[in-house]
């Protein structure tokens, strides 16, 4: 990495740039438009819609509008539990109300097809054009379908649901394991890192294990990871063995997890151990920045978009600002709350640029509940700043549940569970 | 690395820059929305953004829909002192003492008088 940078230099550029901007040092250059500013955040979930109320709570004269082809919203965060059968649709259903009547954006529910980044304009499928001073874009994954033989959109919408974009997905998976046969096997399939919400099938494990355990004694889960590890891997273990001894299974990747091709028609999957069947299949493919940053020409060879970690203003298109799961956030997990977290910074720097000040230095913060069973949840936080190193997690914060975490704690951790995602859906969408 | 963070900065002045150049030729309606917006100028901005990173648990303005506690209306001091005993493990807490040792004294200042400063206008 070269010369280290020490914090005190780091601050230095803050401050003298705050004050290069005061004085009018850079006066001169050409205002794009004479009138409103004009924003237009590109999709509505945990990033976008964070995004496009903070720029308005901030600085309500900016024009917000907000597109987003859904005029309901659903979550992938609880809906896992959806699946187990704790939760209905309509409990993970969010929509744009309140961001129109008491914010101010104006929504637009169509898709965005195009961006011309020199122009500073965004075509809709509808045919409207939209100009911007700044585009905010939120457009989560993609999947990466062709990097397992046999397997497509087409059988991910019939026969093999991911059921890692919420809506009609998660409808599939919860109804096929309410139809599978008591003694099938269910099994799931997480890609290699990264990818979206870590923990996340390792949570919907435990909470199909837990409906198994209920209604289908005789099957089990098992999970076929490309992963050698996982998040929370120690909780996680630790609370299927306390609450269902037997029922789960996990493979690792070297140990005859991963999955190479599947077989629809067959239901099973190949690995590198044989062919493993499953009543209900669960592939979770793996991932990418979503389509239209892609299209935009957003992303590296990485296939997720770099970013000033200052204002997450795309490095490769000025003016375009890439939020969520699609952006390359150093130490940050591809996760709703980090996408939010990430959208409430940016709309932050958003106004202070348009209103020609210095953003101030980021702070950000991820909280990921998983629920382990109905009434024991754990939890992994941390707290990031901008160093030298880009994003980084402050050393000695954040964490894990304890592992020696007693039942009281456990059930505190699922009640906490279930009052944040009742006030993060409401500072994002209410 | 020095010129990797004085290229990610230069990347926000010079937005900051083109847009700055509107000044020159603010219209009528800029200067009510600037007037609007005046009330977030005093704002500290790094207050600002530290404490955005709360509502997401504690609700916009910390206002509480869901079972964490709301502080919305309480004292910068009362919030200061809160945040101090989670950082120093002399609150019970499951999550906060993880969150609260993530900022220094000087930040947790800043939350405090942010959320503080928040009600009291409100109560103007």
């Amino acid at each position: 990495m070269g010369q280290k940078f020490t914090r005190r230099d780091f601050n230095k550029l803050f401050i003298a740039g705050a004050a290069g901007s005061t004085l009018g040092v850079f006066g001169g250059a050409k205002p794009l438009f004479a009138s409103q500013k004009r924003v237009v955040v590109i999709g509505g979930g945990f990033g976008g819609a964070s995004a496009a109320k903070y720029i308005k709570k901030l600085d309500s004269s900016v024009s917000v509008t907000l597109v987003e082809p859904a005029t309901t919203f659903y979550t992938c965060p609880f809906s896992n539990w959806v699946m187990g059968g704790l939760k209905d649709m309509k409990d993970i259903a969010q929509t744009f109300d309140i961001l129109k009547s008491q914010y101010g954006v104006e929504v637009i529910h169509d898709e965005a097809a195009e961006i011309d980044a020199a122009n500073h304009t965004v075509k809709l499928k509808g045919g409207k054009e939209l100009k911007y001073d700044r585009l905010v874009v939120s457009p989560g994954i993609d999947f990466n379908y062709d990097a397992i033989e046999g397997y497509s959109e087409e059988v991910a919408n019939t026969k093999m649901p991911h059921a890692y974009q919420a809506g009609p997905q998660t409808e599939l998976l919860t109804k096929q394991l309410q139809d599978m046969a008591d003694g099938d096997n269910v099994l799931i399939c997480p890609p290699g890192n990264p990818f979206r919400c870590p923990p996340g099938p390792y949570e919907r494990a435990s909470l199909i294990a837990n409906y198994l355990k209920k209604n289908k004694p005789n099957s089990k889960v098992i999970i076929l990871d490309a992963k050698e590890k996982f998040s929370k891997q120690g909780l996680f273990t630790k609370g299927w063995d306390k609450l269902y001894s037997g029922i789960i299974e996990w493979r690792a990747g070297s140990a005859g997890g991963k999955v190479m091709s599947v077989d629809p028609a067959a239901m099973t999957v190949q690995t590198a151990s044989g062919p493993v069947k499953g009543g209900v299949i669960n592939v979770i493919p793996p991932q990418r920045a979503g389509k239209i940053a892609f299209d935009a020409g957003l992303t590296n060879e990485t296939g997720w978009c770099p970013v000033n970690p200052i204002t997450f203003e795309s490095t490769i298109h000025p003016g375009i600002h890439v939020i969520g799961d699609a952006c390359i956030a150093g130490a940050m997990p591809k996760s709703g709350f980090a996408a939010s977290s990430q959208g409430k910074v940016t709309a932050a720097s958003v106004v202070r640029l348009m209103q020609g000040k210095v953003p101030a230095p980021p702070s950000l913060v991820n909280t990921c509940y998983s629920l382990v069973g109905p009434g024991y949840g754990i939890s992994v936080a941390a707290v990031y700043k901008l160093t030298s190193d880009g994003i980084v997690s402050i050393k000695g914060a954040g964490g894990l549940t304890p592992m020696d975490a007693d039942d009281d704690l456990l059930s505190e951790e699922a009640t906490y569970a279930r009052g944040w995602y009742n006030n993060i859906a409401q500072d994002i969408w209410g | 690395m020095v010129k990797k963070i004085t290229s990610w900065l230069s990347v926000g002045l010079i937005s900051a820059a083109a847009l700055s150049g509107c000044n020159t030729q603010t219209s009528e309606k800029q200067e009510s929305a600037q007037q609007a917006s005046a009330e977030a100028e005093d704002v500290d901005p790094r207050g600002q953004i530290l404490a955005l990173s709360c509502a997401s648990c504690h609700g916009t303005d910390g206002k509480s829909v869901g079972i964490m506690p709301g502080f919305y209306g309480k004292s910068a001091s009362y919030l200061k002192n809160a945040l101090m005993e989670f950082k120093n493990d002399e609150r019970y807490s499951t999550v906060m003492g993880r969150h609260a040792k993530g900022y220094t004294d000087e930040e947790i200042t800043l939350i405090a008088e942010y959320f503080g400063g928040l009600s009291q206008q409100n109560s103007k």
